[in-house]
């Protein structure tokens, strides 16, 4: 099972039909596609414009490999439970978001080698069909950096703010 | 963006928590959808000892958090001009009648909002600033350092000695 999600915000039509031909050529039945506010017709994909995040959450647990645009939601999730990630992300100046954070995130994510990244659709393709090169994800731990986590409770019991993690971080 | 007049701001770090309570302390914690929402999420451990009230833009979210009060806010951003003013009397509404001691968030333009508010009401402000903001900081959270009193970035490079800190991400 393969899920494709572009989130809530607008359609990526550019991402969906990349997948969509890809499942066609390939002969993959088993693609699901989120599509966001999209009037995209595929024809080799299930799709459904929007999922509650129950759904979407046990979308992303039941695939094999998530596609998505380079949104902290989707990518998250996807490092939760563990999961194989490509992302391509929206591009402003084709009208797919307001600006390019876009691109930000995923150059930065890629760096770090926890996500596979397409800058362009035939990127995806080509990721695509060499999916059997990546290893498995690591699964991410169910919260966030113990670091963060106890620098927020103590700010929230004390109001203050731990000097030395202040230091070490500078 | 809407000007809202900073009525009172001396309430900036104090030391123990605002007006001496038994009770656990009253905790907000707001964002807006997505990637907002998820990170929320995961740094909500920090919330344990507090009495904590979800406040986000999309009901199908309520089910994540169904041992806490959860409230819907209109989404907004800073280009949706009314859609901001609505969602800026909701907050005000929520706010006024929560007088929560402590209000967070991890953006965008709700959590914004909230914490002006939060901090006009006499609330200590933690901003969490995204993750995906990763070669700027969003300009809410650039606004948002002057009425944070707790203001946090993901990204190492993106602090500075006046905050944003860094201390760790989501991740």
């Amino acid at each position: 099972m393969i899920f494709a999600t572009v989130g809530t915000q607008g359609q990526f039509d550019r991402l969906i039909s990349t997948v969509d031909r890809w499942a066609g050529v390939n002969g993959r039945a088993d693609v699901f596609a989120q599509t966001g506010p999209s009037d995209y017709q595929s024809e080799h994909i299930r799709t459904e414009r929007f999922i509650d995040p129950t759904e979407f959450r046990n979308r992303v647990e039941a695939a094999s490999l998530v596609i998505s645009h380079a949104g902290m939601g989707s990518i998250i999730t996807a490092l939760e439970l563990g999961k194989r990630i490509i992302v391509m992300p929206r591009r402003a100046s084709l009208g797919e978001h307001r600006n390019d954070h876009q691109l930000a995130t995923a150059k930065r994510f890629a760096q770090q080698g926890r996500i596979a990244v397409a800058f362009t659709e035939q990127e995806l393709v080509d990721k695509l069909d060499q999916l059997q090169v990546f290893d498995k994800t690591e699964r991410l731990s169910a919260q966030a950096s113990p670091d963060l986590i106890s620098t927020i409770r103590t700010f929230i019991e004390s109001g203050q703010f731990r000097s030395e993690s202040r230091n070490a971080s500078l | 963006m809407i000007r809202i007049p900073v009525v009172s701001r001396q309430t900036l770090l104090n030391n123990s928590m605002p007006q001496s309570r038994s009770v656990r302390p009253k905790l907000l914690a707001v964002s807006s959808g997505g990637g907002h929402w998820v990170q929320l999420l995961r740094i909500k451990r920090a919330f344990e000892d507090c009495e904590v009230t979800f406040v986000t833009v999309h009901q199908s979210y309520r089910a994540q958090v169904s041992d806490h009060k959860f409230y819907v806010v209109n989404d907004a951003n800073r280009w949706t001009k009314f859609a901001l003013l609505k969602s800026a009397c909701q907050l005000a509404w929520i706010i006024w009648n929560e007088k929560p001691d402590i209000v967070v968030s991890t953006g965008a333009a709700p959590g914004y909002l909230a914490l002006r508010f939060g901090r006009m009401m006499g609330a200590r402000t933690i901003w969490l600033d995204s993750i995906a903001n990763v070669e700027q900081l969003s300009m809410s959270g650039d606004r948002i350092g002057r009425c944070a009193d707790l203001w946090l970035t993901q990204w190492p490079h993106l602090a500075r000695p006046d905050g944003p800190h860094y201390i760790g991400s989501v991740l």
